[in-house]
């Protein structure tokens, strides 16, 4: 075993029950440990203590509407596509507090919030996922106003990426190029082979958590292997999306037929708004005690299939389905581009596989580009 | 991406862009039914010293248990320690501060959103075209064209309500007229004292002659209004670049991060609510957009 | 303009609690508020509420919460005479706002059931249906829910107390469901669920122990109950299951009632 930890950079194999020291290291740090576990019906992210609350053996079985969790043939630690989860409700939650109000004297006063951020380890960030970070963050961070919520658990996260090589039936990454290989921005990247762990180490934060890990340099016959992991991949991928003509495609479109078809199949049940891993629409709302006293201002996960979204004085922009519906899509595949420079779709198939009538965004596309 | 390790416990997020300031509400002033400006300055007076905003601008009020609104500036931004907010009661929050009374605290957040251009149309004649509580964000334009009246051509304002009853700031009315603002009112139902013109404001453009060469439109109204204003200005050749048009949506967080006042590509609390007509044209009027 | 229920005097806004054909499980609702009941009765004067106490102070009340459905001739009298007593009235739980699960005999003839379920029918006075509050007065606001969430009733009580329209959301269970991370009982598991066109208010309890939502809150603001009962064929319901699953406890609200209706002329 090395003395030293890896360069950044660099490429090494570890053995795969050796994750756990990496994971010893980062609770040693002071990290949480965020990761993929199975929750009974699906492999969802939540507090882990080590390997052994991976999905070690399962994965899962996707198309529109239906998710099943089932066995694999073998122990891999990785291997199933993303679930109904992201990592977006640890970066922003679905409830959150922002601040108190107390009255006094007559006036009020803010009262800030007195708990630091958690630290979170995120394992097993995809390369998709890692997009849809880097979208939020742009979001949230990007503008001339900073969120100070996501600002203090973002600037402390721990990404342990892997690569996918388990894409599902609804995956589209690869049309985007946001998989299956993770882009920039990790800490530490896995790739799973038979036996061992490629491990890419992205920053220096990633290197000293290898500091007990045995490791040997990668071979060449090793990256040969993850490479073709990688092109099968992306040739597996149940889904395609042609993004050529976006955003003009959709603004061209705006009085389609289709939009009412679709809208004849949507519920407006905000399910593909809430599952989106780039999806931030929030609402803060005012609670109070009943002495009218104390006040909290408490955000919230909101979105633009409800009705009361789009309320202005005199009634909604947007009452019906057609035009939320419409709304939602040109926002990702259109206006987000104009708002943040990036398409606002990282082809993870969440909507596709969690909507519970199974609208297809990649086939709603192809429709208004008279595809289908 | 972690450069280094920081301590185990993180930065405490504090309210950041969300903060209110408690303001003080110093006057009241009635303008027509249910509809009243209220003079307000902040308790801080590091704030109030330091607190400036734009003609056009916005900010979040807010009333503990209510919660948030927002709401133009209706005050001369040359004076912005003295903040004037028009406010017309219609809804939650609004329907609250209209129980407030003269030393009674409120919230303030902003200012938000783009102003009126008034620097870069300085030399144009100005045609502000609105109608009922949308002059409330247009009068911060007047004051300032009052101010600076050597700065700009003619000024009209073309001014529609309901009735005679609903026109706001009518007292000032003599005092624009004097100092050389064109004035042309109509209302929708007149009374039997009502001298002026009855019928919908983009009419009122008929009696007027413009040089679409050096002319400006502001308008700011409900959509429908200033869709016949759009009409009638570019029908007069104004082009759509010199026609600015404030847009309400559902302001919510005021910063571009709540998603609520979309329109196309257009965040409405950060790059409106004023809009050159040419930015939005490929959306306005796309119905339910 | 004045809406604020709380005068400025220092009388206390007079509350009453008053129930129809109904099983008072939304009244205890009230009474489970536990560690804050003491501070609502701090607020409010409890003029009427026979589940805390057999004392009646006489009207006008403030605010008036009324649970159960209308069923008797004698419920149109009473619910009237309540209406012109109280300033802010809320119909409270399934049945005030949908008729409840009795709303049944609505689909029925009344007449039979009596005559096998009473020994002496004679004595029976109903009516033939089991309908909402709202069929017979105007309703300040409804509350919705099998029974309604506590948490719900005190933000209504709370905005009212402070001068705010009390407003509840009106999207769909699955915002909540999603916001607390259930998987999708339907997705995941192939389990029936009217989540997506109910309202929310439950925070999507039932999925959150793996069962489909039965609608108790009834229909969500934009219904789509054509949609989803496709998608509940394909999961291999029967025509007549989805008539019972949509004939629950808020069945008769009028989503609901014209898919159950629809199922049921399939069957036919």
């Amino acid at each position: 075993m090395p003395e030293f930890t890896p360069n950044i950079g660099a490429f090494v194999s570890i053995q795969k029950s050796d994750l756990q020291r990496v994971l010893e290291a980062l609770k040693q740090a002071g990290f949480t440990l965020i990761g993929p576990t199975v929750d009974e019906s699906a492999i969802v992210y939540g507090e882990i203590d080590g390997i052994d609350d991976l999905p070690i053996g399962w994965t899962d079985r996707q198309e529109p509407a239906s998710y099943r969790i089932v066995r694999r043939q073998d122990e891999a630690f990785f291997g199933y596509t993303v679930g109904p989860h992201s990592w977006k409700k640890f970066l922003f939650p679905p409830k959150q507090r922002l601040f108190r109000v107390e009255k006094k004297n007559g006036s009020f006063q803010v009262v800030d919030e007195e708990e630091p951020a958690p630290r979170f380890a995120f394992i097993g960030v995809r390369g998709c996922e890692l997009q849809a970070i880097h979208i939020q963050d742009r979001v949230f961070l990007g503008g001339p106003y900073q969120d100070p919520n996501y600002k203090a658990r973002r600037q402390q996260v721990f990404v342990l990426a892997v690569n996918c090589t388990e894409p599902g039936g609804t995956c589209f990454c690869a049309s985007l190029g946001t998989g299956p290989q993770v882009g920039s921005g990790f800490d530490i990247a896995l790739t799973e082979l038979d036996d061992t762990f490629i491990v890419e180490v992205g920053s220096e934060v990633g290197a000293t958590m290898m500091r007990n890990v045995p490791w040997r340099p990668t071979s060449a016959f090793e990256l040969q292997q993850a490479r073709e992991a990688l092109a099968t991949a992306v040739k597996a991928m149940g889904r395609q999306l042609d993004t050529s003509d976006l955003p003009d495609l959709l603004y061209n479109n705006l009085e389609h037929e289709r939009w009412n078809q679709v809208a004849a199949r949507c519920l407006s049940c905000a399910n593909c708004t809430m599952v989106c891993p780039t999806c931030f629409c929030n609402d803060v709302l005012e609670v109070s005690d009943l002495k009218g006293e104390q006040f909290e201002r408490v955000r919230v996960w909101d979105s633009c299939f409800s009705i009361e979204f789009s309320h202005v004085h005199g009634g909604n922009i947007r009452p019906h389905t057609r035009a939320r519906y419409r709304q939602w899509l040109t926002h990702k595949f259109a206006s987000w581009i104009d708002q943040f420079g990036i398409l606002g779709c990282v082809g993870c198939g969440r909507c596709i596989t969690w909507c519970p009538v199974g609208i297809d965004v990649t086939e709603e596309i192809d429709a208004i580009r008279g595809e289908v | 991406m972690l450069n280094t390790i920081t301590t185990a416990t993180g930065p405490t997020p504090d309210a950041g862009p969300m903060r209110t300031h408690p303001a003080r509400i110093i006057a009241i002033k009635e303008e027509a039914y249910a509809i009243a400006t209220y003079e307000i300055e902040f308790e801080d007076p590091a704030l109030k010293e330091a607190y400036q905003f734009k003609a056009g601008q916005f900010n979040m009020l807010y009333l503990p248990g209510i919660g948030e609104a927002p709401i133009s500036m209706s005050s001369d931004p040359a004076t912005p320690q003295v903040i004037g907010h028009t406010i017309r009661y219609a809804g939650n929050l609004t329907r609250a501060i209209s129980r407030l009374q003269v030393g009674d605290v409120i919230g303030v957040r902003g200012p938000y959103g783009s102003a009126w251009p008034l620097e870069q149309i300085e030399g144009d004649d100005l045609c502000i075209v609105t109608g009922g509580i949308g002059l409330a964000p247009l009068r911060p334009v007047i004051y300032h064209v009052l101010r600076h009246r050597e700065r700009y051509g003619r000024v009209f304002l073309l001014y529609g309500a309901r009735t005679p009853d609903d026109m706001l700031y009518e007292d000032e009315f003599e005092s624009w007229k004097q100092q050389g603002i064109q004035l042309y009112l109509t209302v929708d139902r007149a009374d039997p004292s009502w001298r002026g013109h009855v019928g919908v404001v983009p009419m009122l453009f008929y009696l007027l002659r413009l040089d679409p060469k050096k002319t400006t439109v502001l308008t700011c109204g409900p959509e429908i209004m200033i869709h016949f204003v759009i009409y009638e200005a570019m029908a007069r050749r104004i082009p759509k670049e010199r026609i600015y048009v404030s847009m309400e949506r559902n302001m919510k967080c005021g910063v571009g991060i709540c998603g609520h006042c979309q329109f196309g590509p257009h965040f409405v609390c950060k790059e409106g609510p004023v809009f050159p007509y040419a930015a939005i044209e490929p959306f306005f009027g796309v119905e339910d957009f | 303009m004045k809406r604020k229920i709380k005068p400025d005097v220092k009388s206390k806004p007079k509350l009453a609690v008053f129930k129809f054909t109904s099983c008072d499980g939304c009244q205890l609702s009230l009474l489970d508020a536990e560690d804050l009941l003491l501070d609502i009765a701090d607020a409010v004067e409890i003029a009427y509420f026979v589940e805390a106490r057999d004392r009646r102070l006489p009207g006008p009340y403030d605010v008036t919460l009324v649970e159960g459905s209308v069923s008797t001739p004698e419920h149109i009298e009473q619910i009237r005479e309540i209406r012109e007593e109280s300033k802010f009235l809320i119909a409270i739980g399934a049945c005030a706002t949908a008729g409840g699960i009795q709303a049944l005999r609505n689909w029925r003839n009344v007449d039979e059931f009596i005559n096998i379920v009473y020994a002496h029918p004679e004595y029976i006075d109903t009516l033939e249906t089991s309908t909402p509050i709202s069929e017979f007065v105007r309703v300040d606001f409804e509350l919705r829910g099998c029974p309604i969430s506590k948490y719900q009733l005190l933000d209504v009580i709370t905005a009212l107390l402070i001068g705010r329209q009390p407003r509840t959301p009106t999207y769909s269970v699955c915002i909540e469901c999603k916001r607390r991370g259930t998987p999708c009982v339907m997705v995941s598991r192939g389990i029936a669920c009217l989540g997506p066109v109910t309202q929310a208010g439950c925070n999507a309890i039932c999925p959150s122990v793996n069962r489909g939502c039965f609608g108790c809150y009834g229909p969500m603001e934009a219904p789509n109950t054509d949609s989803l009962g496709q998608r509940l064929e394909a999961l291999g319901l029967a025509p007549a299951e989805i008539v019972r699953l949509y004939r629950n406890f808020s069945g008769y609200a009028e989503a609901f009632r014209l898919a159950s209706d629809a199922y049921e002329e399939k069957i036919a």
